[in-house]
This record gives C-alpha cells, sequence and structure tokens, in this order.
C-alpha cells in the first residue's frame, strides 16, 4: 500500500485506488468488471512508463527524499545474515545520524557505515534526518581503521541532507571531522565500496564516501548544495528556482554517471524503490557481490593507487597554452 | 594594482555634505569595529585595522609579496582557466562570472601557487583569492593545489596554503565537491612522505575548504578575528532559530575550542611560518 506520495505520481495513484475499488467489488465471475480492471491496469502501466521516463531534476530530487524510500536500516536487514551494531566515537558521544557496525554478507564481514534518514516522523527527530554531529563522522572514522585493521571491506551507504549546520557540531569541529575522513579513506588499506541510496547532500556525504566504486541508485542524488540551497542564493525565486536548480547542478545517478563522476547506476523498480524495496534489496545485493568480488581481488598497493587516480583525475579545465596567453 | 577593493559598505561612512571628491580613496571602513580609518594607515598596517586588530582580506599578490623573501616566488600552473563542463547559467553564465572575476582581481582563477622561500626556507606555498568568485574551490583550484603538494612531494618541501573561501563552487556541481576528495588524497600522501603540511585560515573560510584542506594542517594557524567554520553563520541561524554565541565561529572562539593551534597576526606570521617549516623539517 502506497503512504505516501508525491505530485507527480498523483494520476498513478488514483488509478490504483481505482483499481482496488473494482476488484474489491468483484464477486464471482464478471466478464465486464474483468475487463474493465485489466483495461485500467494498462493504463496504468502504460502512465507510470510515461512519467517515469521523463523526470525533472527536481521530481527525481523528490523521489531520492522520498519518505516511503527504503532507508539504510531497511538494506541492513535485508542484505545481511547478521548485524551487530556498534555505537560511539569514544571522544564525545554516539550520533544516530549515523548507523555503523559489522555484518556478514555472503560469508565475509563487512563494515557498514551508513547514513540513517529515519522511516518516519518519530525515527526521523531522533536521526536528526540523517544529518550527522562530528560524532557521526567519527564513529565512521574509529569503525574504518577497525576494518582496516582486521582486513574487512568497508560499505557504505550514503543518504543525508548533510552535515548538520549548528552550534555544537561547529564547536566540536565538523570541518575537522570530514576533512580527516576525507584524508583517512583516501589511503585506508581495504576496499571501500560506497552506495548512495537516497540523498546525497554535499560533504557531509562526501565525508562517508572516498569509494574504490561509487554505485548509486537510479532516483538518488548526489550534488554539492542542495537545489534549495542553490536558488536561495542564485534565482532568489525559491519554487521556481529550486526545479531550475535541480536540473542546472546535473545531481541525478544518470547525469553524474554521464560526467564519469560514479561508476554504476542500479536501476530502480518502475515507479522508484519504494514500490518494491524488496525487488530493489536483490538488485542492491547483486550489485555489492559483483564490485566486493572485483575489489577483493586486487592487490592492496594497486588498489590504493587507482583510488587515487580515481579521484585526482576528477575536474574539468582548460590548460591555456603559453601562446594563447600572450594573445589576450 | 591598489590594495583594496572599493566596496559596497563604503557607501556608509560618515556623512558630510563637502566631504572631498576623493573621499573613498582616502577612507576605509573597519569591517569589525567600524571606525574609519585613514587608508594610507591602514595600508602601511598590512591591512589590519589599528584599532581593532581585524586583518581585511589581503589580495592574493599582495600577501605573497608581503611573505615570501623578495624575488624568490616562481608560479605554477597560471595557465589554468575553469572550463563549464555544466553549461551553467543562472542570472549570468558562468563563464561571464568567471570573466568578470579575472578582470576585477587580475588572476585567472582563486588561488595562486608556486615555490618559493621564507627567511631562507623553501616552500610550496598557495594563496586563495578571495575576489574571485569568493574563493570558491571549483575544479582548477583543487587541481592546482593538488599539483602543488605532488611537487612538493617531488622536491621534498613542505606546503603552506593561505585559505580564504566560501567553500566549494556551486557552478561546477559534483566537480567542486570532489576537489575535496582530490586534494585531501595528496595530503594522504604528502604525510606519507613525511612532509609538512601548514594551514593559514584568513577571513572567511568555510564550507568545503575548511572542511577539506583548511582543517587538515599538521599545524594551523589562524589569523586574528577570522571566520572560521563549516557552515555559514547564517544557515546556523535559520536552522536552529537561535541568537548564535558572543564571538562564534571566529579564530579567538576555535582556538578556545581546540580545532586551530594558534593564532599569528600577519606582521608576525613571515617569521613563524619560517620558524615552522624549519623545525617540522625531516632530515633524513
Ligand atoms: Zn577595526
Amino acid at each position: 500500500m502506497v503512504r505516501h506520495y508525491l505530485d507527480f505520481e498523483k494520476p498513478l495513484v488514483e488509478l490504483e485506488n481505482e483499481i482496488d475499488r473494482l476488484k474489491r467489488f468483484q464477486k464471482g465471475r464478471d466478464h465486464a468488471l474483468e475487463e474493465q480492471i485489466r483495461r485500467l491496469e494498462e493504463r496504468l502501466d502504460r502512465l507510470r512508463k510515461e512519467i517515469f521516463s521523463n523526470l525533472t531534476g527536481w521530481q527525481i530530487t523528490q523521489l531520492a527524499r522520498h519518505i516511503d524510500r527504503p532507508k539504510a536500516s531497511f538494506y541492513i536487514q535485508e542484505l545481511f545474515d547478521q548485524f551487530i551494531e556498534l555505537h560511539g566515537d569514544r571522544v564525545y558521544g554516539d550520533d544516530p545520524a549515523i548507523i555503523g557496525g559489522l555484518s556478514l554478507f555472503s560469508g565475509r564481514t563487512l563494515v557498514v557505515i551508513a547514513h540513517q534518514k529515519g522511516a518516519d516522523v518519530r525515527e526521523m527527530a531522533y536521526r536528526n534526518f540523517g544529518m550527522p554531529h562530528p560524532e557521526g563522522y567519527r564513529k565512521a572514522l574509529r569503525l574504518m581503521k577497525l576494518a582496516e585493521l582486521f582486513r574487512k571491506p568497508v560499505l557504505t551507504m550514503i543518504d543525508t541532507p548533510g552535515a548538520f549546520p549548528g552550534i555544537g557540531a561547529e564547536e566540536r569541529g565538523q570541518a575537522e571531522a570530514i576533512a580527516r575522513n576525507l584524508k583517512t579513506m583516501a589511503h585506508l588499506r581495504i576496499p571501500i565500496l560506497t552506495l548512495v541510496i537516497g540523498e546525497g547532500g554535499s560533504g557531509g556525504a562526501l565525508a562517508i564516501g572516498m569509494g574504490d566504486r561509487i554505485l548509486m541508485l537510479e532516483y538518488s542524488i548526489y550534488s554539492v548544495i542542495s537545489p534549495e540551497g542553490c536558488a536561495a542564493i542564485l534565482w532568489k525565486d525559491g519554487e521556481k528556482g529550486k526545479a531550475i536548480a535541480a536540473d542546472s547542478l546535473k545531481l541525478t545517478a544518470r547525469d553524474l554517471y554521464g560526467l564519469g563522476v560514479i561508476d554504476e547506476v542500479i536501476e530502480e523498480p518502475l515507479g522508484g524503490a519504494h514500490r518494491d524495496p524488496q525487488g530493489m534489496a536483490l538488485r542492491v545485493k547483486e550489485a555489492i557481490e559483483r564490485h566486493l568480488k572485483e575489489l577483493e581481488r586486487m592487490d592492496m598497493d594497486q588498489l590504493l593507487k587507482k583510488r587515487y587516480e580515481k579521484f585526482r583525475s576528477i575536474g574539468t579545465f582548460i590548460e591555456e597554452s603559453m601562446g594563447m596567453e600572450a594573445d589576450e | 594594482m591598489s590594495w583594496f577593493k572599493r566596496r559596497e559598505e563604503e557607501k556608509d561612512r560618515p556623512t558630510s555634505t563637502e566631504r572631498p571628491k576623493s573621499f573613498d580613496h582616502l577612507w576605509v571602513k573597519c569591517n569589525s569595529c567600524n571606525e574609519i580609518i585613514y587608508r594610507k594607515v591602514i595600508e602601511r598596517n598590512l591591512l589590519v585595522c589599528p584599532k581593532c586588530n581585524y586583518h581585511f582580506q589581503l589580495p592574493a599578490r599582495k600577501r605573497i609579496e608581503c611573505l615570501v623573501d623578495p624575488g624568490t616566488f616562481i608560479e605554477y600552473d597560471a595557465h589554468l582557466a575553469p572550463a563549464d563542463p555544466l553549461s551553467f547559467k543562472d542570472s549570468k553564465r558562468y563563464p561571464q562570472r568567471v570573466k568578470e572575476s579575472q578582470e576585477t582581481t587580475g588572476q585567472k582563477e582563486a588561488i595562486l601557487c608556486g615555490e618559493a622561500r621564507i627567511e631562507g626556507e623553501p616552500v610550496m606555498l598557495a594563496v586563495f583569492e578571495f575576489n574571485f568568485m569568493g574563493g570558491s574551490m571549483g575544479s582548477v583550484v583543487g587541481e592546482k593545489i593538488t599539483r602543488l603538494i605532488e611537487r612538493a612531494i617531488e622536491k621534498r618541501v613542505g606546503v603552506v596554503i593561505f585559505c580564504a573561501s566560501g567553500g566549494a563552487r556551486m557552478q561546477e556541481g559534483i566537480f567542486s565537491l570532489m576537489q575535496m576528495a582530490k586534494t585531501s588524497a595528496a595530503l594522504a600522501r604528502l604525510q606519507e612522505a613525511r612532509l609538512p603540511y601548514i594551514s593559514v585560515l584568513t577571513d572567511p573560510t568555510t564550507g568545503g575548504v575548511s572542511a577539506s584542506i583548511g582543517m587538515l594542517g599538521n599545524v594551523i594557524i589562524a589569523e586574528p578575528k577570522a571566520m572560521i567554520g563549516f557552515a555559514g553563520p547564517r544557515v546556523i541561524k535559520d536552522t536552529i532559530k537561535a541568537e548564535l554565541p558572543e564571538g562564534f565561529q571566529r579564530a579567538e572562539y576555535l582556538l578556545q575550542h581546540g580545532m586551530v593551534d594558534l593564532i599569528v597576526e600577519r606582521k608576525d606570521l613571515r617569521r613563524t611560518l619560517a620558524l615552522l617549516l624549519k623545525m617540522l623539517k625531516n632530515e633524513s
């Protein structure tokens, strides 16, 4: 059952409800009714394909943030045979916005680190909407070191609006915590696999995201700034601005794959991961398995060299010749 | 080039009906204490307010000029210019904004990099130009810093970066974000080579620049009263809907909270940097 729907999903939900209603009326064999239901289902299918093959950046942003979208805790539950959550940064506290722990995945131990937004309103408040404090990043760092020590691959799942902007977060070194994670991941001697499952919000996402492979679910996003933040600065007009910003920033999985910044787009079930969470989990499982196998086969020095090259090569610029400069 | 760019704030100077025409060129208002100060006085003072010790932003060239041994600065990668990978356009096209910044600053991008000597000590030096699109880090800034660090490893010399930046450059989208990863990875290699990195945080250093190269110094220096943080104060205020504490996100506040090693006045920077580079040098 659909609990919440977005504006552009509305025609679909209306059709679905109508089909449900007709099905409830159906008693015994009623050929006319069966035929009507069949036609409506065909229409639903067509309409869904039509809507989902023409999504704008802003619509995909909304899907990425959909309250019913499977969260990290769902994948942890679905994908792993065992999971032991480990808490705390050993410095100040434990941040519920980041879940970390040890898991068993296809016979091997994985260290899992993930943003957790919360699956309902109450959990969202408890998780601070997936916006970590420095403690969250320092817990992540501690677990990365643990992974390195015991030679267990790291799987990170990204789903955050960004690092939390607050007084305590700043006082306890939000910038330092993020920066240290980046530097540590750059030479962590263990494979890192990163999966963007929902929202990749800027530095707060990257702080657990320097994977040897970066995979994104089809309707997830990853951006230097939120469309709202970008619009507030550049377009003033909030409502219209955020839609333009969402397109301009090229933040969808397909855009980023096209720009060569991520390694793979994992297709979602028609209508998005929230329409078929189990189906989504199966695809995610297959992708994790495949990439881990490849990474595990690699020599560690080679892996680190490749990781460096991967991030080293991101960027576009013009290398003007000296002659051209002289012309100016 | 003049030390100051004329700014909008300078419009609210004391009201006098018969003020001289050249007033704007003669007087400057301090950002911190609002005092109106004779421009020549402040320029002679390395752009530091004599009343309250506020350190004004220093154009990158001027910074280098008053820091390194005369004639020792050799610029690297001056020919790198930004591309427009997203064909980004708000009220203006991104290349147009770049061009305007190039004209006002005389620089190709928001950072100057090169080798130099400070009191005889060799150093790989990078200095952000805040007047170039808010010192924002896009692909060129990230690439120039990375090349500088790689050269430092090659030549076995320490690195000093003067930060002054609002963070990542929106107009290059994800490419800007990934420069945080790229520069941090280069610094990881510098560390493996046991070469020192000193970051100097000047007013302001926020966002993706503070959350990468800014906060990764083996030694982190801040200039007095510099605004330093991850999120900007306005974003924080809007989020928590409360007033911010006195002095929040200023250098002195960070020192108190253990986030920077020391605060050094501009006039003492040269000596302090030279000494640190000498003391951290790896002789083996
Ligand atoms: Zn002053």
